[in-house]
């Protein structure tokens, strides 16, 4: 049998085949649909969102302790929420079998940052695996898991935006039936007191020096002779990029990215006149070779920055003298081209609370989210984003330094709220901040496609779930005054943050109204202008909604006059709350004479 | 085959894009043939610029093209094959609909222009365009979402595939009860097109 399948979704069959009983996760793109897959097509498997990544990768370390071959999945940002517990378990070891999966994010398609996290794999000292492409996704997991019990070490499975979100042609496998294991008492071993996990890191780096040997002799580095003088080193999808843009050279395919295999990749470098290290982001491989005493190069050609290509590996092949031949277009490329910046949906929620935000012009620090749109032209309403649940502390730092003069406010999203801005919130109590705090409530995790978390009542696999109340939570942390918002009510939003700016302690605010989209798409009847009582003032062409489109009537002026796609229109009635001479209706009042 | 074909497929998120390029390779799959497809998911959904690669051919490297190294642009909305025809071959074929969506960073600000004759522009470099009426021909058929599929049928017959390769694909992908439009939609655009390849 063989399947078109994204790297994601090969290792969710991955999982299936070589037996998994549990996978746990917080979504994060690029890595999202590896537990949507599980959940969907392969239910036998027990999978499950946890409110974060450190949770998650806990949830993970007991179900290995536990006896069973685990799968904890993030994005590479992720792996710092889950850092502590990562690092201690590396000492640990395991059980059954664990395979943290890392989705980094090379160009930052959707991320705050582009970090290697092959890093993370020689921080904690745990092998590590990288495959090019969908098959090796679904084949290296179950070679992980292999490792993985036969070391007694958590193993990562890199992959990056093109392995997790390309589909290629995949031979399914046969499915085996993971070791049947349970809980064994070993405190030495679980339990990381000093005295235990003095002991404990010795063998850690005993392990890596076997597992580098396993590295040596494993055919997952393996060498492509095709007779050249010049030979490339590289993995992942690099190894692709290069292999389309000059097939004949030498090639060193890297599989097991750490530990490498150092004596091997000696010989490889030996045996050829020049050695190119086709790699990346950071020089992962290069600094190693080079610390080894190996005369290669790489990043020199290839950059830091941003995804390789196909084009720019050709570029830097041909300037080391690998090849003649770059890739270049032969076509002129259109020059001052409009930007099409990702915007709020028409009728999103989250719409309201920014267009009162910049109307109050207050200082607003932002986090992780649709709602980091924000920042968009026009609405331009967000000043800082870092990390997920850092508005909190930012706002409060911010408010203790006098750093803006008009007000602060905090603007967080529910999943986001739940993910890690709980303790911010407990910060802002304790130290007697008087912060305005919003919680974007649109009962669903919307950036990364809709997942379900604690406070919408269904878990992952579709069940009926403890549904935690958002407002509760807030009480509980102390907070007093805690209200509800409707974010389609303009003039309320703008006069409920006045108001809490002013107040002296913290303040919560969190909006009502769901996201449009989902779990289902959300129209109400559409509104129309009306071309005669529009004058061109342009106002609600500043509110950044993309059902709003210039139409070819101009004002006086020579402005164009506004005109609404019926087709994606929502009704949600916020444009109508800011057109001064009242010319948006709804479509069924509009009466043409 | 034994030539790989390098296809890019732009629109603007909603449009339809990711589902038309699962119709292709699919049916690059039925062929026999290798198959790598790449596109990205996430932030780039909400109203920006989606592009899926598709690549098909005996063996198949990289997931995505290269620059300069289509064979096929396929554009939902003008102005996006205008951003991308420089992703094209010299002698590439270009298959744009008509179809404008200007963002609201155009009609807000004074700063950019929605570009004027986007299709005459891509005609001057590209002399193999199609452009196709999407909307109209949709609009006809009484299904706006039918663009995808239209321009599927104008991309048959510039690919080596049977078009009864194409008509199973479709029947298998697309929900039951909207085949048949989509079977018509279909016809519809490879009437449009004249046969570029022997098959
Ligand atoms: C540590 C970390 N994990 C995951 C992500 C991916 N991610 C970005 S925003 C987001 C959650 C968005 O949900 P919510 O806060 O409810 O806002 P919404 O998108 O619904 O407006 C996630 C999971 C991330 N950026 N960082």
């Amino acid at each position: 049998m063989r399947e078109l399948l994204s790297g994601n979704e090969a290792v969710a069959r991955g999982a299936f085949e070589v037996g998994v009983r549990l996978a746990v996760a917080y979504p994060g793109t690029p890595s999202t649909e590896i537990l949507e897959t599980l959940a969907d097509k392969f239910p036998s498997i027990y999978s499950q969102w946890s409110p974060n990544e450190k949770v998650a990768y806990e949830v993970g370390i007991g179900a290995s302790i536990g006896g069973a071959r685990t799968l904890v999945a993030m994005k590479h940002v992720g792996l710092n929420v889950a850092a502590d517990p990562y690092m201690t378990h590396a000492y640990t070891g395991v059980n059954g079998g664990f395979v943290i999966i890392s989705c980094d994010d090379p160009e930052m398609h959707s991320s705050q940052n582009e970090q290697d996290n092959r890093y993370f794999a020689r921080f904690g000292q745990i092998p590590m695996l990288e495959p090019s492409d969908s098959q090796e996704a679904k084949d290296m997991l179950v070679n992980a898991y292999e490792l993985s019990e036969t070391f007694d070490t958590p193993v990562m499975l890199r992959l990056t935006t093109r392995i997790s979100h390309s589909k290629g042609i995949v031979d399914l496998g046969q499915v085996v039936e993971g070791p049947d294991k349970k809980f064994v008492k070993d405190p030495s071993k679980y339990v990381m007191v000093p005295s235990h996990a003095r002991k404990r890191h010795v063998i850690v780096e005993e392990r890596i020096k076997k597992t580098a040997e396993f590295s040596e002799s494993s055919p997952l580095n393996y060498v492509e002779d095709n007779g050249s003088d010049f030979g490339i080193i590289t993995s992942g999808i690099a190894y692709q990029y290069a292999k389309e843009v000059a097939p004949d050279l030498d090639y060193f395919k890297i599989g097991m990215s750490y530990p490498l295999p150092m004596r091997k990749l000696a010989e490889f470098v030996k045996a050829h006149k020049q050695v190119l290290v086709v790699e990346e982001l950071e020089p992962f491989f290069e600094d190693q070779l080079k610390a080894y005493g190996l005369k290669v190069e790489g990043k020199k050609y290839f950059g830091l920055q941003g995804e390789l290509s196909p084009h720019r590996v050709a570029k830097g092949l041909k300037e080391a003298g690998f090849i003649d031949e770059t890739i270049e277009a032969s076509i002129a490329q259109e020059q001052g081209m409009f930007p099409r910046p990702p915007v709020l949906c028409p009728g999103c929620p989250h719409r309201g609370a920014f267009m009162a935000l910049k109307k109050l012009k207050v200082t607003v620090t932002g986090d992780i989210g649709c709602y980091t749109l924000g920042v968009m032209e026009p609405l331009n309403a967000l000043d800082t984003c870092i990390c997920m649940g850092a508005s909190i502390g930012n706002a409060i730092g911010m408010e203790k330094v006098g750093g803006s003069d008009k007000g602060t406010v905090a603007v967080i999203g529910d999943s986001t709220f739940l993910h890690s801005g709980i303790t911010g919130i407990l910060d802002a109590v304790y130290n007697n901040s008087n912060v305005t705090i919003i919680i974007l409530d649109n009962r669903t995790t919307a950036m990364t496609g809709g997942q379900q978390h604690p406070a919408t009542g269904l878990t992952l696999m579709g069940e009926q779930a403890g549904k935690i109340d958002i407002p509760d939570i807030v009480r509980a942390l102390g907070v007093k005054r805690v209200f509800d918002l409707d974010p389609y009510d303009y003039d309320a939003t703008l006069n409920l943050i006045k108001q809490e700016l002013d107040a002296n302690e913290p303040s919560v605010i969190i909006t009502s109204r769901p996201c449009v989209l989902m779990p289902k798409r959300i129209m109400a009847e559409p509104f129309v202008v009306d071309l005669e009582l529009c004058n061109g003032c342009s106002a609600c062409f500043k509110i950044s909604c993309p059902a709003i489109l210039a139409s070819s009537e101009t004002n006086k002026h020579g402005h164009p006059k506004a005109e609404i796609d019926p087709t994606i229109c929502t009704g949600c009635t916020l444009c109508t709350q800011v057109c001064a001479p009242e010319a948006i209706i709804l479509k069924s009042q509009f009466v043409k004479v | 085959m034994s030539k790989n074909y390098n296809i890019l497929i732009v629109g603007v998120g909603g449009q339809g894009v990711l589902l038309a390029s699962e119709i292709i390779s699919a049916v690059a799959m039925a062929s026999d043939l290798d198959v790598k497809k790449s596109e990205v998911h996430g932030m780039s959904q909400r109203g920006g610029i989606v592009s899926s690669h598709i690549k098909i051919g005996p063996k198949v490297f990289s997931p995505t093209i290269g620059y300069g190294q289509a064979d096929i642009l396929i554009s939902f909305e003008k102005a996006e094959g205008l951003r991308a025809v420089d992703w094209l071959k010299e002698d590439g074929t270009a298959i744009i609909s008509t179809t404008s969506l200007v963002p609201a960073i155009v009609t807000s600000s004074k700063e950019f222009n929605y570009p004027e004759n986007p299709i005459e522009k891509i005609k001057e470099r590209c002399k193999n365009t199609i452009s196709v009426s999407g909307d109209t021909i949709a609009g006809e058929l009484g299904n706006p979402r039918l663009v995808n599929t239209i321009l599927i049928g104008v991309l048959s017959n510039c690919l080596p595939f049977a078009k009864q390769i194409w008509v199973d694909t479709i029947g298998a992908k697309v929900k039951e009860r909207f085949v048949e439009l989509n079977l018509k939609a279909f016809d519809r655009g490879r009437a449009l097109s004249h046969s570029a390849v022997e098959v």
